[in-house]
């Protein structure tokens, strides 16, 4: 075994010196990335759009100039290993990475259980990653000091519906107390998040919380929380459960004429409601992380419209549908690295770590500011509301660029 | 608590909402029956407790969805998933359940089970692990006040489920192979003795079983949803029903089904949707007791 081991050794400090003096003549060296994610198994739409997210932001950041440390210029490769939507699986992949593969750093894998199941693995061996997918604020309240986080945490997700909720009832001289609120999320990390956030705002305007309910995980008939909707009328109603809590929803909410003001879900565009289902998906609150019609941009790779659409020029398969936000954020958190390796000017770990965590960084998928945490304190969330099957921004009021239709329908 | 109590003063408050409850349980139930005669089917003929059972389900719902991702009107996908899912039967047949059929219990346990886990992946490396549905774009109907809803499109299933059940019962009572199915299964070596190929009728059994679980998943996506990691839950419920009922007792899988669909929807109203899974598999459970306490009773043995 040892003899392996020293073989591998010599070999690596072989291919290293070999490398070495290719970057010599050759323009720029590499910088290996290590990233398990979820290529196959429940999550693997998203893990698949994550992907290319993050191989995006390579080319572009490529084309434009690598990232210069101490005068050279690097590229980044990501080394993949596909952790098959398994907790378990993420975290042994992550150790196979970082003992195996020596990677130094990491970009996060998908959904906010793998990224649980990996922290605990890259804190342990003191290496920093980015993370753009686990939006669970669960990840920010352990005291883990290597992971950062692009993304707004999951509890603000929908939270901005009920200041939207209360907004409305004032302006037509109700009190927003008055607001009666429905709740079905389902049972797992990231929709709970989301239901705790609801509840503390509610809470905070003084509204009744009127049916508060945990959805199965194969989720395919929610007539039963329909109906109680329908009896209690609700003045909003929020669903959280993935792609299969949306596109229920939205389905049978239609299928049974439900009549609430204000409804607001997550993963509209994971479920792709307004290609499924047309009309029915009319007047739907969905939260974004971000959306491209957003003012935000940056050198590399434009504005957010810009980044949309040089996406699509490198990927065509998604021509005909919107880039899924869980996309920019992945470019995103790939640009993050960039600008801390360049900021920290070294490849030590610990300085890399430290520059992250200083990162103050306008990207075009929003600003970029790291709480001590290692969440991103400096992005809101957006709401878009679907109209006539369009996604229009309409909260919060800085950004909209459209009115909410309220009631709806 | 306060919250199990509310929703049972809602269903007195209100007491069209158990109709309600109830059609929609029983629309639901029409497609567990179909899936456990299915099963029932299966383990009668050849002993075998098909574990891949939802996976047929679901295989079927994604033939229907990707013939209309093809432009084929929606209603062709019943038909169409009926055979396809005979052929796919058929060559699982062959393939693996033919080696496992004279074996014990718990190799063709293990075999059904790993044949779900690999048909779970297969269909989501084919179509990925979104969830999938038909839209008929049908209306629905309204009754009492817009409180209860029918949707067309559930009507038409349950119509179709209706159909299929009935057609499979005429078959088996009245043709041939009908017969030879059902004397396989009361005898197999006694049919064999009486030149029955038994062969012949074990592939013939799996396929139907195979097809009809494809038209039920082909309604199903109509109806509900399909992903392709959910064929345990339509194989959790046809294990219950079937248990519940009873092999060979058709009536019993028939009531069984529907029953199941209604209590499970009032044990969502009352306890909360997250439950609804859980009160299937708790329903089996008392089943299961109450079989034991009645057989220990009529002093019989199990086998």
């Amino acid at each position: 075994m040892k003899k392996i081991t020293m073989l591998t050794g010599l070999m690596a400090g072989a291919a290293m010196l070999i490398s070495q003096a290719s970057l010599a003549m050759s323009d720029c060296g590499e910088i290996i990335i290590g990233s398990a994610i979820s290529l196959t198994g429940k999550y693997a739409t998203n893990g698949v759009h994550a992907q290319k997210g993050y191989e995006y932001g390579i080319t572009k950041i490529k084309e434009n100039g690598g990232v210069m440390v101490d005068g050279k210029c690097y590229n980044f490769k990501v080394v993949y290993y596909d952790d098959e939507s398994k907790g378990d699986r993420a975290a042994t992949l992550a150790e196979r990475l970082i003992s195996q593969d020596k990677v130094q750093y990491m970009l996060g894998p998908y959904s906010s259980g793998m990224t649980k199941a990996i922290a605990p693995v890259t804190e342990k061996y003191k290496i920093p990653m980015v993370e753009a997918e686990g939006a669970s604020r669960s990840l920010f309240n352990k005291g883990y000091k290597y992971i950062f986080a692009v993304l707004s945490t999951s509890e603000q997700y929908l939270a901005s519906a009920i200041a939207l909720a209360a907004e409305k009832a004032e302006a037509s001289g109700k009190s927003a107390s008055s607001v009666t609120v429905a709740i079905a999320v389902e049972n797992d990390p990231f929709s709970l998040d989301v239901r705790a956030g609801v509840l503390d705002d509610a809470k905070s305007f003084g509204m009744k919380v009127v049916i508060d309910e945990k959805l199965p995980r194969d989720l395919s008939d929610m007539s039963a929380i329909l109906t109680k909707v329908k009896l209690l009328k609700p003045d909003v109603l929020v669903v959280s459960g993935h792609s299969k809590g949306a596109a229920t929803a939205v389905r049978q909410i239609g299928e049974q004429n439900i009549k609430v003001p204000m409804i607001a879900i997550t993963h509209c565009e994971a479920a792709d409601v307004t290609g499924k289902f047309g009309d029915a998906a009319n007047d739907f609150l969905c939260s974004t992380q971000w959306s491209e019609t957003l003012a935000y941009e940056d050198p590399i790779f434009g504005t957010a419209a810009e980044y949309e659409m040089g996406f699509k020029s490198e990927y065509p398969e998604y021509k005909s549908k919107k880039v899924p936000y869980q996309t920019a954020q992945a470019t995103a958190a790939v640009y993050v690295f960039k600008d801390a390796f360049e900021r920290a000017n070294s490849m030590d770990k610990e300085k890399v770590r430290d520059a992250l965590s200083a990162t103050d960084l306008s990207t075009f998928y929003g600003h970029i500011k790291f709480s001590e945490a290692g969440n991103n304190i400096a992005k809101p969330m957006v709401l878009r509301q679907i109209q006539d099957g369009k996604y229009n921004v309409v909260a919060p009021s800085e950004f909209a660029s459209h009115k909410l239709n309220w009631p709806r329908m | 608590m306060d919250q199990i109590l509310g929703n049972l003063s809602l269903l007195v408050e209100f007491p069209i909402v158990n109709l309600k409850i109830i059609i929609d349980g029983v629309m639901i139930g029409a497609l567990f029956v179909l899936v456990a005669y299915g099963l029932a089917l299966v383990w009668g003929v050849m002993n075998v407790k098909n574990l891949a059972q939802g996976d047929f389900v679901i295989s079927g719902g994604y033939v229907s969805w990707w013939l209309v991702e093809q432009g084929f009107p929606a209603l062709l996908g019943v038909p169409v998933a009926f055979i396809v899912m005979w052929g796919i039967g058929w060559v699982i047949y062959k393939l693996v359940i033919s080696r496992v059929i004279e074996r014990d219990l718990f190799t063709s346990l293990l075999a059904t089970f790993g044949l779900a886990i690999m048909m779970a992946q297969i269909l989501n490396l084919l179509f990925g692990s979104d969830t999938q549905s038909v839209d008929l774009g049908y209306e629905t109907l309204f009754f009492a006040d817009g409180l209860i809803t029918i949707p067309i499109a559930k009507l038409i299933g349950v119509l179709m489920a209706a159909t299929l059940a009935a057609a499979v019962i005429i078959f088996m009572k009245s043709s041939r192979m009908g017969q030879a199915i059902r004397a396989t299964a009361q005898d197999a070596r006694a049919a064999r003795v009486m030149g029955i190929d038994t062969e012949k009728v074990y592939a013939f059994t799996f396929s139907l079983n195979s097809a009809i679980c494809g038209a039920a998943g082909a309604i199903i996506v109509m109806v509900w949803l399909i992903q392709p990691f959910y064929g345990i839950s339509y194989s959790i419920r046809a294990f219950v029903v079937v248990t519940a009922a009873g092999l060979g007792n058709l009536p019993g899988v028939i009531a069984a089904g529907l029953g199941i669909g209604a209590l499970e929807q009032f044990g969502a109203h009352i306890f909360g949707i997250g439950y609804q899974q859980a009160i299937a598999v708790l329903l089996l459970l008392l089943v299961l007791i109450f079989r034991l306490i009645q057989q220990r009773r009529q002093r019989q043995v199990l086998k």
